[in-house]
């Protein structure tokens, strides 16, 4: 497995330099990307604070709401053909700006009103009060499900944001990190074992040269300390 | 999509009459050139495939921002609503008139309950 789970690199020193620039770009990125979680998680339990408030805040709003067009419908009789088929322009609209939360932009709903009543007129003859005070409820109640809809909106969008990020960061801590780290052990093992091999042969290389150096005046063919299979034994202490 | 965004988006109710005719008093509602609108009075008449019908049409107009449907209502095309994951137009889900608001069914703060305790929500 180790074997296997490593970068495709020649080991050289160079490499090595390389793959330790990258090891330290990965911690660094590994901290910055946690950094970057944290804080979406702390906005992300704030609004979920505040969409559970807010929830609660509407079913209240929402009662009162149908309360008070309980009591239109009661003093004036069924308006509710008149008002659904006399629809035109819509006079409460959303815009929506973008907020940016650490890279991540979040669309934040605002209502408005957008041109004139459409049913000014409506239970002129009796129960006017009544539909106003309707209105307003409604009109409240918009402006707080708008204000929902912006929270819930962030709340799906920061939670899909706070997945990858989170994912991120565990494939460069258990993934990456590693990778780059038996990366590192290879190449320092093959450049070890290198340092080793090149070390024999320069022993091996002065113990030849003295050897030559040795026979034409001793004519002695056999190392110093009399082994024949093992010359630079004995001849590591000259070098 | 900016020209859209330029203009202000609508708000859409899919719910009871009595939901409708409030909303629609509160000045939300509005008939487009098609004679299409942003609203829909479910009745026990209704089918669940023209609920179903009108939802997806409201959340393909690039108009329509915010989606407000009754729990109820909600309850019936609870697959689509779950299937819907983009973060616009977002749905809520508000209380009806003759069914109080539940909110263990609610598809968000399902979502949201595994991270916080249980008196949160009352």
């Amino acid at each position: 497995m180790s074997d296997k789970d490593r970068l495709n690199v020649f080991p050289s020193r160079m490499a090595l330099a390389i793959i330790k620039t990258r090891l330290k770009g990965a911690q660094k990125g590994h901290s910055l990307l946690k950094k970057k979680a944290d804080a979406l998680t702390l906005r992300f339990r704030m609004i979920l604070r505040k969409i559970i408030t807010t929830k609660t805040e509407v079913g209240e709003v929402m009662k009162t709401a149908q309360f008070s067009l309980a009591e239109a419908k009661f003093t004036c009789g069924d308006i509710s053909l008149v008002i659904l088929q006399n629809v035109t322009k819509a006079a409460v609209k959303v815009k929506s700006k973008k907020e940016n939360v650490v890279g991540v932009t979040l669309p934040i709903f605002e209502s408005y009103q957008d041109g004139g009543d459409t049913y000014e007129l409506t239970g002129l003859a009796r129960g006017g009060q009544q539909i106003d005070k309707a209105k307003k409820s409604y009109g409240k109640a918009i402006t707080l499900l708008v204000e929902l809809a912006s929270l819930q909106t962030s709340f799906i969008t920061l939670d899909e944001v706070i997945k990858i990020t989170n994912r991120r960061v565990n494939a460069i801590e258990h993934v990456i990190i590693p990778k780059i780290e038996r990366t590192l052990a290879y190449i320092s093992s093959e450049l070890d074992e290198r340092d080793r091999e090149e070390f024999y042969r320069q022993v091996k290389k002065g113990s030849r040269k003295k050897e030559k150096d040795q026979s034409p005046r001793g004519g002695n063919k056999e190392s110093p300390n009399g082994r024949k299979g093992w010359p630079w034994r004995g001849s590591t202490k000259h070098i | 999509m900016a020209l859209a965004a330029a203009r202000g988006k609508l708000i859409a109710v899919i719910g009871d009459e009595d939901t409708c005719v409030g909303f629609v008093l509160g000045g939300l509602g509005e008939m487009n050139k098609n004679r299409t609108s942003n609203f829909m009075v479910v009745d026990k008449n209704t089918s669940i495939g023209e609920i179903e019908e009108t939802f997806k049409n409201y959340l393909k107009r690039d108009d329509i921002a915010i989606i407000l449907i009754n729990q109820n209502v909600a309850e019936m095309i609870r697959h689509v609503i779950d299937s819907h994951d983009l973060p616009i137009p977002s749905v809520l889900e508000i209380p009806s008139k003759d069914s109080p608001y539940d909110p263990s069914k609610d598809s968000i703060l399902r979502r949201a309950k595994g991270m916080f305790a249980a008196e949160d929500f009352r």
